[in-house]
Formats: structure tokens, C-alpha cells, sequence
């Protein structure tokens, strides 16, 4: 990658020991959770950000499905960095042919250099009426084109705070299972402050090591979110 | 950095014609957005300034108390005082018959003794915020900045962008009596499509990539999901059409709110539907003769609610607000004039028990417990 200093999340999600591979996010599944209180969002742009101002892999391409905004509100954000991002709507089957078509429009060896990146899929329920078996295919048929034949990447922000209540929260045990990565986004259980914007914890699913163990790592820290860039730090760490 | 780089995007913003000097009703906001007011000058200062042109306001409801219906009014007759063409829907019979229930503008005599106060306040205030903003070194205070010293400067002219409404005098006929007004009784409607399909084709009006667009649309809902109306079942349907609508009058030149009775729909829905708001605010009545919070509150006797601020819009960035208060009190001064303020905290006695967060002042992290809870 470039020298851009590594932050706490890059460690998290173990972006900073990815600076050969042509893959930007490893060909993972990241799925980010977030609640009415503190949006996660911001995730998902400096994700975007890191992907698309990769000096050292320009041909990233970033399939952006945004649900939850217009496009003009990502632009303002990400000030004017550009790729190519696309996003269908009339129907999850055609929504998937259409990934499958800009996925075989890239040159072969360019494949691994796609991201998916989904905001969010609670509204894909709310256009699929709430079927969310079908929409759970959707995703899974998503994260089948993580496997190493295709080696894409695919990240997803989904609240999680409308399962908690149910009995059941089967689509969204599903969808934790199916991640490679998982980062919960979450306030200050002390309220609100100024200085920090709330909490994150980043479950990385290694795969199995050479001895056959999982490496499972679990990073916790909090973050501040300015206009161009999150600040992350350990609790009471921040400069 | 990213500040050096021309922007190269191809997203314009087409903005209305009317704006900025030419018409009061809208002034700029931060990032490039655009504000009108709710109706109600303090709820106004307290989201940064005003309502951005595009969000979806959602208020939670009580069951126990029409607290909303303050909220609503207010921002109707806002938007009538203004000319700005308005759509209602309610679940009553007769929507129409509510549009002579809106307050109306208060005269400037009666303006003169609450501005002066609210004058000498604001000096008080604009001084002791700025002081507070010297020694930090954030690009987006300058815009903070810049607005409250704009708000110092006109003040004179405040009253053009946002008025005081007097509820005990009902607004002129001649605002309402328009083509500019429609309205809908949702109580009858077999589904939400109908209600869809109005919403829709009024806010084709406000679409912003039409350069003939002079003014601002606003869109009132109340009650949505009320039980009266034989749509509130279709829970899907009802979070569909809340999607599309904030979609729409996200590309429009317009704003929208919706009150809803949040403990009458399931919690799973509640909290889609939460998810959805730009800005959410609920309403919660006050227990009447609550010897506790008497004690607690200064003025307790004039409350008559209070207001919650769950989110704060946050449009074209993705940085989000801390408000120094979240929760404020709803009084009717003179009963007439509805007033939002911060809580002030009675002085606790040092000997008694322990102190509760939520005062008025600038601190922090605050914890919220006890009574008080939301």
C-alpha cells in the first residue's frame, strides 16, 4: 500500500498485512453493524476511501449498491474520489445479474480487485417486502463470490438493533455467521460526548493457521469522526 | 490532502432560484446544504440553525398526551405564513377543518417584549460559545463560527426566517384557502399506494433538477400507522412507502414530517422506522403533580412535556452532532407561545442525595438516569 500511517482499524482488520496481495480486502466479508444512536456509516466511506486512493493497486473497483442515500451525499463525503459504482434496483435476481455482469466486464486478473460494498441491507428487506429468505440468498450468493475463484470482497452495513428485540433473530445470526469480518459499531454506554463519537469491536476470522487453529482476533476501541477521517484510540489513549 | 484536489465529480447541485438573499424563508446551511424553519425558533437553533431542504423528520408520539400536534402545527403555519405549498394527511374525517386550528404569526407587540429578552440573552450566549471555539482548530467550527455571527447580525431581521406563532389566534383564512394546500384523510384508504401516489406526484413539483422551482414544499403526516386507519397492519408496506418518500424528498426541493404512535407499532418496526429519519425527535407528556420532578426542575409547573432529540440530520456528511442537551422542556409561555429549553436543574441540597446530569450546561459526557430516563 502507501505509507499512509496504519490506523487502530486497518490493524483490526488485518488491512496492514495486505500489501502485496492484489486483493484489497482479502477477498473477505465484512459486515458492519450499527444502532439508531450511533451510525456506522462512516465505516463504510473510510473503507471506500482506503480502497479507492490505493496508489499501489489503482485498478480497484468499488461496486457501491447505496440504498440508504444519494449518490450526491457519498460524493460530498468522499470529496471527489472517484471509481466506478453502480447499483440496481428492480429485483434481487436482476440486482445479482447485474453484479455478475460488471464482475465479468473486468479483466480476468483484475477480478480480485472488486468490492462490493452494500449500504444497507436493511432496506434490500424493505424492497423485498421482508422475505428475508430471499434476501438471504441474495447475500449468501454475495459471499459466494468471495471464494477464491472469484476473490472478491464484499462489505455490509446492517443495524442490528431491530433484531435484538425479536425471539429469533435468525437473518441476522446468518448473516454474522456468514462474515469473515465482523465490526459492531456502538455509543459510549457513559451517553454522549464531543471528544469521542462511541465504541467499535472488529472480530477478525483468521483462517486456520499452518498448525490447523483458528486465529480469531477481537479488537475493541473507540473513534471520532471529523469531516475527512475517523480517529481511532484505545479508551483514555486519545492524544 | 483531498483539500488540495479539484473536485472532478459530476454530481451538480441544482439549487432553487429563490434562494439564499432573495427569499428569507430559506437560508445556507453547513456542507452545502440549504434550511427552512420548523416553526419553532428554538427547536431551530437547536438542530445547527433550521430543517435541511430534503429530510425526513420523524416524531415519535405519546399515547398519553397531543404533544405532536404542537410540533405540527408550528411547522404548517411556517410553511403557510410563507407561501410554501403544503400537503396534509391525518387519519380524521376532515383534515381540512385542521388547517383553521393553526396559529398564527404573533403580532410585533406582543414580539417585542420575548425578542428583547431573547436579545439580551443571545448576546450573553453568541459571547461565552465563541470563547469556546478559540484554541480549537477544526475547519468545520469556522462555518459554525460564521453562523452565529451571522444569526448576531441579522438578528434584527430574525423574524423573516422563522416567526413566533400565538396558538391562541387562529391563522388568517387567506393562507390556507389556496390551490397550494391539499389534504388527505388517511383513515379510510385500503392501502398506503394512495397516499404513495399524492405524495409523489406533489413532490414532482419541487424536483430540483427543474430550474423553475421557486419555492419550498412541505408535507405533513400525522399519525401515520395511527390504529384507526385500515392500512396500519401492512407493516412492510408502511416501511416501503416511508423509504420511498424519504427518497423522494431527498431529490426535492421539500421537507417532510411524520408524526407516528411509536408504542403502537411492534419494536422490530419502531426501530426500522427510526433508522430511516433524518431527524427524530419524540414527545413524551409530563406526569402532572409529580412531587419529584418538582423538586428537580425550576418551572416545573409550566412544563408541559418534554422533547427528545434522538438524531440530528446529517446531510452530505458524516460527522455526527453533539447537541449539548438532547432533552428540553415544552412551555407554553403566557399560553400562548411554545418554548423549548434546556432543563435547569433546581439546586440540590448538599446534604441530601445525589446530583442528576441533565442540566443545561455545556458539559461533556453526561449521564442521563433516574427519572428522567427516556
Amino acid at each position: 500500500m502507501d505509507s499512509r500511517a496504519r490506523n487502530l482499524l486497518d490493524e483490526a482488520l488485518g488491512l496492514d498485512q495486505l500489501t502485496q496481495s492484489k486483493s484489497p480486502l482479502g477477498g473477505k466479508a465484512v459486515l458492519i453493524e450499527d444502532c439508531v444512536e450511533t451510525s456506522g456509516s462512516f465505516v463504510l466511506h473510510q473503507l471506500i476511501k482506503r480502497l479507492l486512493t490505493a496508489t499501489s493497486n489503482s485498478s480497484n473497483v468499488v461496486l457501491f449498491l447505496a440504498f440508504a442515500n444519494p449518490f450526491s451525499h457519498y460524493d460530498r463525503i468522499l470529496l471527489g474520489e472517484e471509481g466506478k459504482a453502480g447499483g440496481g434496483r428492480s429485483g434481487l435476481f436482476a440486482l445479482f445479474a447485474n453484479i455478475t455482469k460488471v464482475l465479468n466486464s473486468l479483466p480476468e486478473g483484475n477480478r480480485k480487485c472488486l468490492t462490493i460494498v452494500i449500504d444497507d441491507v436493511s432496506l434490500i428487506e424493505v424492497a423485498a417486502h421482508g422475505s428475508s429468505d430471499h434476501v438471504l440468498d441474495f447475500l449468501h450468493y454475495c459471499h459466494a463470490l468471495t471464494s477464491n475463484h472469484h476473490g472478491c470482497s464484499l462489505v455490509m452495513l446492517n443495524h442490528d438493533d431491530f433484531y435484538s428485540s425479536m425471539d429469533r433473530p435468525v437473518f441476522l445470526k446468518q448473516m454474522e455467521y456468514a462474515a469473515d469480518v465482523l465490526v459492531k459499531v456502538k455509543p459510549l454506554a457513559t451517553g454522549l460526548a464531543a471528544d469521542v463519537h462511541g465504541q467499535m469491536t472488529v472480530l477478525n476470522r483468521d483462517q486456520c493457521n499452518r498448525r490447523g487453529s483458528l486465529n480469531n482476533r477481537m479488537s475493541n476501541f473507540q473513534f471520532r469522526i471529523k469531516e475527512n477521517s475517523v480517529e481511532y484510540f484505545y479508551p483514555g489513549a486519545r492524544t | 490532502m483531498a483539500a488540495t484536489k479539484t473536485r472532478t465529480s459530476s454530481f451538480s447541485r441544482n439549487l432553487p432560484a429563490a434562494s439564499s438573499a432573495q427569499s428569507p424563508e430559506i437560508k445556507c446551511g453547513p456542507n452545502g446544504t440549504f434550511l427552512v424553519s420548523s416553526g419553532i425558533p428554538d427547536l431551530d437553533k437547536t438542530l445547527g440553525g433550521g430543517i435541511p431542504l430534503g429530510s425526513l423528520v420523524m416524531v415519535m408520539e405519546d399515547s398519553e398526551a397531543p404533544h405532536h400536534m404542537l410540533l405540527l402545527r408550528n411547522f404548517m403555519s411556517q410553511g403557510l405564513v410563507h407561501k410554501q405549498p403544503l400537503l396534509y394527511a391525518s387519519p380524521s374525517k376532515d383534515p381540512r377543518g385542521f388547517l383553521g386550528t393553526l396559529p398564527s404569526p404573533s403580532s410585533p407587540k406582543d414580539d417585542k417584549s420575548r425578542s428583547h429578552d431573547a436579545e439580551q440573552e443571545k448576546g450573553l450566549r453568541i459571547a461565552w460559545q465563541y470563547k469556546k471555539y478559540f484554541g480549537e482548530n477544526q475547519s468545520n467550527l469556522d462555518g459554525q463560527r460564521g453562523m452565529i455571527l451571522f444569526r448576531f447580525i441579522v438578528l434584527y431581521n430574525k423574524q423573516e426566517f422563522s416567526n413566533e406563532f400565538d396558538l391562541r389566534r387562529p391563522l388568517d383564512r387567506h393562507f390556507y384557502t389556496g390551490q397550494h394546500v391539499d389534504c388527505i384523510s388517511t383513515k379510510d384508504l385500503p392501502n398506503i399506494a394512495a397516499l404513495q401516489e399524492r405524495c409523489t406526484s406533489f413532490l414532482s413539483q419541487f424536483s430540483r433538477n427543474d430550474a423553475t422551482v421557486a419555492c419550498t414544499g412541505r408535507i405533513a403526516i400525522q399519525s401515520l400507522c395511527a390504529p384507526q386507519c385500515e392500512s396500519s397492519n401492512m407493516e412492510w408496506e408502511m416501511l416501503s412507502f416511508i423509504r420511498s418518500l424519504k427518497s423522494t424528498v431527498r431529490s426535492a426541493i421539500a421537507v417532510a414530517i411524520i408524526t407516528f404512535p411509536s408504542s403502537l407499532v411492534s419494536a422490530t418496526f419502531c426501530k426500522r422506522w427510526q433508522h430511516l429519519a433524518d431527524c427524530l425527535v419524540s414527545v413524551k407528556a409530563i406526569p402532572d403533580e409529580d412531587k419529584e420532578l418538582a423538586k428537580l426542575l425550576t418551572g416545573y409547573q409550566d412544563i408541559v412535556g418534554f422533547l427528545n432529540i434522538h438524531r440530528v440530520p446529517r446531510i452530505n456528511t458524516q460527522v455526527p452532532a453533539v447537541l449539548e442537551a438532547t432533552t428540553l422542556s415544552i412551555k407554553l409561555q403566557k399560553r400562548r407561545y411554545l418554548v423549548l429549553e434546556c432543563l435547569n436543574q433546581a439546586p440540590v441540597d448538599g446534604s441530601s442525595g445525589s446530583s442528576y446530569g441533565t442540566s443545561g450546561s455545556c458539559s461533556g459526557a453526561s449521564s442521563k438516569s433516574g427519572s428522567l430516563d427516556f
